[in-house]
């Protein structure tokens, strides 16, 4: 085998492995996505035909309809707060060193260790005890906590990126901490900031575990309705909200990586 | 001025921009200045030289207000600083990086000063454009900092300190992050910047090249204190110590020397064998006294013959380094190790090439002699 051969065959070989993994990782997707536009009345794979009445119905359906508007209400108060909490949060592990600084860094961190599962039960009964129920502010402050990691993570990456000469250099040139924060800082945090706000959306807007606990029949955001839904029906419905669901997503995180370049924030840069 | 007097502060001379008392920085156990005084004159161009480590660039924070001495009152312009916050200070300061401000453009990185002074817009604009007339950067006002060559982002730090006329303008290693040919380029144009601003400049540096061509004075600084103030030729002719005529400029240190004066002559004998020199006012030696010498490489020359003849000692060629205008030759010197020769041209290289024997003259004339 010459040379040339052989490197020809690795490399389709290395994409050939590389379209594999992308099958794999997509596929769960792509099955929604066809089953969607299926005509048939109950949830079929391979589709038979192609139909979006389903999407119709789908957008038309009461319970989804009141599930996204909660959703949307959850999303934007818990992403808010995060943020607001997050960045302070940022801020004080990123410009103090104080005893148990170490310490917090891994309380925030430990959503992501703790599974929805315990957070959602263990929020079901703190909302219990303390009288509040299941109501927006239990799912709220839920969804604070499981999407705070994200948010300092997003803003503590955008402080260490943060040429420290900059604030010296306001100072310098006669700016007062305040004006230093809101001239320089503030700004050159924004993207770091609204890149944090977007994931915590995300996270918060497609979370189910954690809130089938917290919410009810009221509050339920979009998953849990869904999860209701797909319990009593079968008809392709739920696909064409699933799909919906994903596309939406799709383009926020295609907008998010466009004007707010996610790389950026969530790794450090080596400059 | 000369209120202090009353206050129980220092008289302050009118001619010092900015005076330094006494001040020194420890960070924990260890000391980066040693608490020192310092008076940097109306106008001039004062420059920090030392080695990393030597807390010149400590003392540029703590002047800026970045740093907090630990030891010590800073006076700008009379009046005690030591306690106001940077922002009240009035310094320029033009950072190593540049400290560009990246969401903002040139001009706007320009006008941030003036916008903190709340001037007027059209002040701004005016002021701005004379700024970057200065330093030639005429029609960039729009160019967003990062489209920027680091020349030019330097010359845009440049503006945004001296359009606010500062009382000092403080210089941390400015030209550092340019390469060679620019940062020859910018020292000329620093020059003649200073030359139309006249402001009173702190420059911080480890290169002693600029140094030399930058400043009025310079004070050389090693591990937190001052080794000698003083002008470049001063400096470069009459160190103060071996510290300084080793870091400025190349120069042979030779063995220890015992001194012995002779009519108009002190003559050095070192390593077995004997050097003279006539008698000048700055060396005033004692009979007897052990000394170094210090030569410069341009003080040594390659004699017609390998013997013979006053400061004359046979050498053995180690290497050339070409430098175009000169050469500079290295020698092994016997008992005086090995000598460094800067040869005009480069004729030398063909004529004595390594390994060959060639004699060396030692002249004396304005050899430095130190202490032991």
């Amino acid at each position: 085998m010459s040379p040339r051969l052989a490197a020809r065959l690795g490399s389709g070989l290395f994409w050939a492995a590389v379209a594999l993994i992308l099958a794999y990782m997509t596929i769960p997707a792509l099955v929604v996505l066809m089953t969607s536009l299926s005509p048939s009345e109950l949830l079929e794979f391979p589709p038979s035909g192609l139909s979006l009445k389903w999407y119709a119905r789908a957008v038309s359906y009461p319970d989804f309809q009141a599930a996204f508007a909660n959703g949307l209400i959850v999303t934007a108060f818990a992403s808010t707060c995060a943020l607001a909490v997050g960045s302070a949060f940022a801020y004080l592990i990123d410009r103090y060193v104080f005893p148990g600084r170490a310490a917090l860094e891994a309380v925030l961190s430990s959503p992501l260790i703790v599974p929805h599962f315990t957070t959602g039960f263990g929020f079901l009964l703190l909302g219990a005890g303390l009288g509040i129920g299941r109501s927006y502010l239990l799912v709220i402050l839920a969804h604070v906590m499981l999407v705070l990691p994200f948010v300092i993570r997003s803003v503590y990456v955008s402080l260490r990126n943060l040429d420290p000469h900059l604030e010296r250099a306001a100072a310098n040139l006669g700016a007062s901490p305040w004006r230093v924060l809101s001239r320089v800082t503030l700004p050159l945090l924004l993207p770091g900031m609204a890149g944090g706000w977007l994931v915590a959306a995300i996270l918060s807007l497609t979370e189910f575990t954690a809130s089938l606990y917290v919410t009810a029949e009221r509050t339920q955001t979009l998953p849990v309705a869904m999860y209701t839904y797909i319990r009593e029906y079968t008809d392709p419905t739920i696909a064409a909200i699933a799909a919906l669901l994903i596309l939406g997503t799709t383009a926020l995180i295609f907008v998010a990586n466009r004007y707010l370049g996610l790389r950026r924030i969530l790794s450090i840069d080596a400059h | 001025m000369g209120q202090g007097a009353a206050a129980g502060t220092p008289p302050f001379a009118a001619e010092t921009a900015v005076e330094l008392v006494g001040v020194g920085k420890s960070f924990g156990p260890v000391t980066a200045v040693r608490e020192l005084s310092l008076a940097i004159r109306r106008g001039e161009v004062l420059t920090l030289l030392g080695p990393s480590g030597c807390g010149k660039t400590t003392l540029l924070n703590m002047i800026a207000g970045f740093e907090e001495p630990s030891a010590g009152r800073i006076l700008i312009d009379g009046r005690d600083v030591t306690e106001v916050p940077p922002y009240l200070r009035d310094t320029g300061m033009v950072f190593q990086s540049y400290a560009l401000f990246p969401h903002m453009d040139v001009f706007e990185n320009v006008a941030f000063g003036l916008r903190m002074r709340k001037l007027p817009k059209a002040k701004i604009a005016a002021e701005v454009m004379r700024a970057l007339e200065m330093v030639k950067l005429g029609g960039l006002e729009r160019r967003r900092v990062r489209q920027l060559s680091g020349g030019q982002q330097q010359r845009v730090a440049l503006a945004r300190a001296i359009v606010l006329r500062p009382k000092v303008l403080l210089l941390d290693e400015p030209l550092s992050a340019l390469d060679k040919n620019l940062r020859a380029q910018m020292q000329v144009e620093l020059k003649e910047l200073h030359e139309r601003t006249r402001l009173t400049t702190l420059f911080v540096t480890h290169d002693q090249g600029e140094a030399l061509s930058l400043s009025d004075r310079i004070v050389v600084m090693s591990r937190g204190e001052i080794q000698q103030i003083a002008a470049p030729i001063e400096l470069y002719r009459h160190p103060a110590n071996s510290f300084v005529a080793s870091f400025i400029g190349e120069i042979n240190r030779l063995p220890p020397a015992r001194c012995r004066l002779s009519g108009g002559e002190i003559v050095f004998s070192l390593a077995g064998i004997e050097l003279t020199a006539a008698r000048r006012d700055d060396l005033a030696l004692g009979d007897g006294q052990q000394v170094h010498l210090f030569v410069r490489p341009e003080h040594l020359a390659v004699a017609a013959e390998a013997a013979g003849g006053r400061n004359r000692i046979a050498c053995r060629v180690v290497t050339h380094v070409y430098q175009g205008t000169h050469t500079l030759t290295r020698v092994e010197a016997g008992a005086l190790g090995v000598l460094q020769l800067r040869v005009p041209g480069g004729a030398v290289i063909e004529r004595a090439p390594p390994g060959s024997e060639i004699g060396v003259e030692i002249n004396l004339d304005e050899a430095v002699a130190l202490p032991d």
